[in-house]
């Protein structure tokens, strides 16, 4: 039997609630279905699954919001209609058996957890749940580390969310756009489960205004960023004549829903950059790891203030012309905060792109367990000298801020010199 | 269609890409992306929906004479027009 746990969406993410359930028991699920949306710091995110098999059982209700980790379903690989023709006879009582077993499992974990894990004073136990504040998340100052009303009540502060009751302070404004949109269109299958108790919890999660949740989100892996990762930055001008030259060439033949943008140009270059420097495609969890997909996270303000950095998956398999399709596909998404688990959670390098008419440079600060993030300025007309001549260049600023634990300037370098030239080859990538 | 109409059009397309601001508030001779804070991916979102809505295909070259919502209001009259 596969658990499915609550996903770690990021370094920042601590916990989910369950939105909604999108398969049932005894559906039948595979690699990349999506088995729930879950809201998270990051908005409302559609979960992916990584296993095969039937679902078995569904361990926690819409509405209730775990830690990271937690298990959300059970999940019978071996209903996957793999050669199992003897199995499903055996397994079926199991099928019978297990819900009891298990149904009592979690939640008895669960408490006992909370219980042995967290000390908390009575008041601040009650403050919490009524504002929806997981104890498990606050360091206590009491007494042998318990948690205190005040300690509760600055995490509330914390999580910018106004106290209604003490500081009668304007209303603040609720994400219930999501709510009737849900139910106009959610089969019946999924209300039965979402009516009963939930929805208050779910109700008191959503009264926290998005922009200030998303702030926070930043704070937390900034922070744990600036804390933790000795950063490097390297910096390199590069002259952007010979890719905007094709860029506009290609995109005078094309209709104008498929024109390109230069950040897609950026995106496949950064890609193949690291099929040649793969110590930058990597992240850093007690020493170095590589990893094997190039999975590009690209930071996307939002209008209402923070960023989000949702994933171009496998940019290096991607031509310029995907890498822009899954740009229209993704930026909308990541701006209604409707992303899915894979493109919050996989990306193995950061790329911010400051874009047109601002700063000519961005030095950024890596996304952690990230080693590396990769800065576009504004493209400007520079005077730009080359074989002993002067001329008029539209030039880009690319910086790249390395984690020097991982790399020593020298591999950034290489990176920054496999950049430029495949810029200078806008036709190779 | 005349100018106004195709202003009403603009405006409505605009609030689509930027909800949050009140394009109808703009001046004439104001730099629309920088009023409404519009980057390079909305700013082709828009010329997107313009196509969709009216028909006009605007040339990347001609991105330089519809900035502001006077020049970008005659740009398509006449463009409709032709």
């Amino acid at each position: 039997m596969t658990e499915f746990l609550m996903p770690s969406l990021g370094a920042d993410m601590e916990d989910g609630t369950l939105v909604e359930w999108r398969k049932k028991i005894g559906d039948t699920v595979k690699r990349g279905d999506i088995i729930a949306e879950v809201e998270t710091q990051k908005g409302l995110i559609e979960i992916e699954l990584f296993d095969e098999g039937v679902i078995e059982k569904l361990l926690i209700k819409e509405g209730e919001k775990v830690p990271v980790g937690t298990p959300m379903a059970l999940i019978n690989p071996d209903g996957a209609g793999v050669e199992t023709k003897k199995v499903t006879a055996s397994k079926k009582k199991e099928v019978e058996l297990h819900p009891i077993e298990e149904k009592a499992e979690p939640q008895v974990m669960e408490k006992l957890t909370k219980d042995i894990r967290i000390k908390a004073t009575p008041i601040a136990k009650k403050i919490a749940e009524d504002k929806g504040i997981d104890l498990s998340q606050i360091t206590g100052s009491g007494e042998k580390g318990a948690i205190t009303k005040d300690d509760v009540e600055n995490a509330i502060v914390q999580k910018g969310e106004i106290s209604k009751t003490e500081k009668g302070e304007k209303p603040v404004e609720k994400l219930v756009e999501v709510e009737p949109e849900k139910t106009g269109t959610q089969p019946s299958e999924a209300e039965l489960y979402k009516k009963e108790k939930q929805p208050v919890e779910v109700k008191k999660e959503r009264s926290v205004n998005p922009a200030e949740v998303i702030r926070s989100a930043v704070a937390a892996a900034m922070s744990k960023s600036n804390r933790e990762i000795p950063h490097y930055y390297l910096e390199k001008r590069i002259d952007m004549s010979k890719a905007l030259a094709w860029m506009k060439e290609t995109n005078r033949e094309r209709p104008i829903q498929k024109r390109l943008l230069p950040a897609a140009l950026f995106i496949k270059a950064v890609a193949s950059s690291l099929d040649e420097v793969p110590e930058l495609n990597a992240i850093w969890e007690n020493g170095l790891q590589l990893k094997n997909e190039i999975n590009i996270g690209f930071v996307i303000s939002l209008r209402t203030g923070g960023i989000i950095v949702p994933a171009i998956l496998q940019a290096d398999a991607k031509s310029v012309d995907e890498i822009m399709d899954a740009l229209n596909d993704v930026i909308p998404r990541a701006r209604a905060l409707k992303l899915r688990s894979s493109e919050l959670s996989d990306s193995t390098i950061t790329i911010t792109n400051i874009g047109e008419g601002s700063a000519d440079k961005v030095f950024g600060v890596i996304y952690p367990p990230q080693v590396a993030i990769v800065g576009f300025g504004n493209i400007t007309e520079q005077a730009f000298a080359e074989n002993g001549m002067l001329g008029i260049r539209p030039v880009v600023d690319v910086t790249l801020a390395g984690d020097h634990r991982a790399t020593d300037g020298i591999t950034g370098s290489r990176f920054l010199a496999s950049l430029n030239k495949y810029l200078q080859n806008p036709e190779s990538l | 269609m005349n100018e106004e109409e195709i202003k009403n059009i603009i405006f409505q397309l605009l609030k689509k890409i930027a909800p949050d601001t009140e394009p109808s508030a703009l001046q004439p001779d104001e730099n629309i992306r920088e009023v409404l804070n519009i980057d390079s991916f909305d700013s082709l979102q828009f010329i997107v929906s313009l196509n969709e809505k009216l028909g006009i295909e605007i040339p990347e070259e001609d991105y330089g004479k519809i900035s502001t919502l006077k020049s970008l209001t005659s740009y398509l009259f006449k463009k409709l027009k032709s």
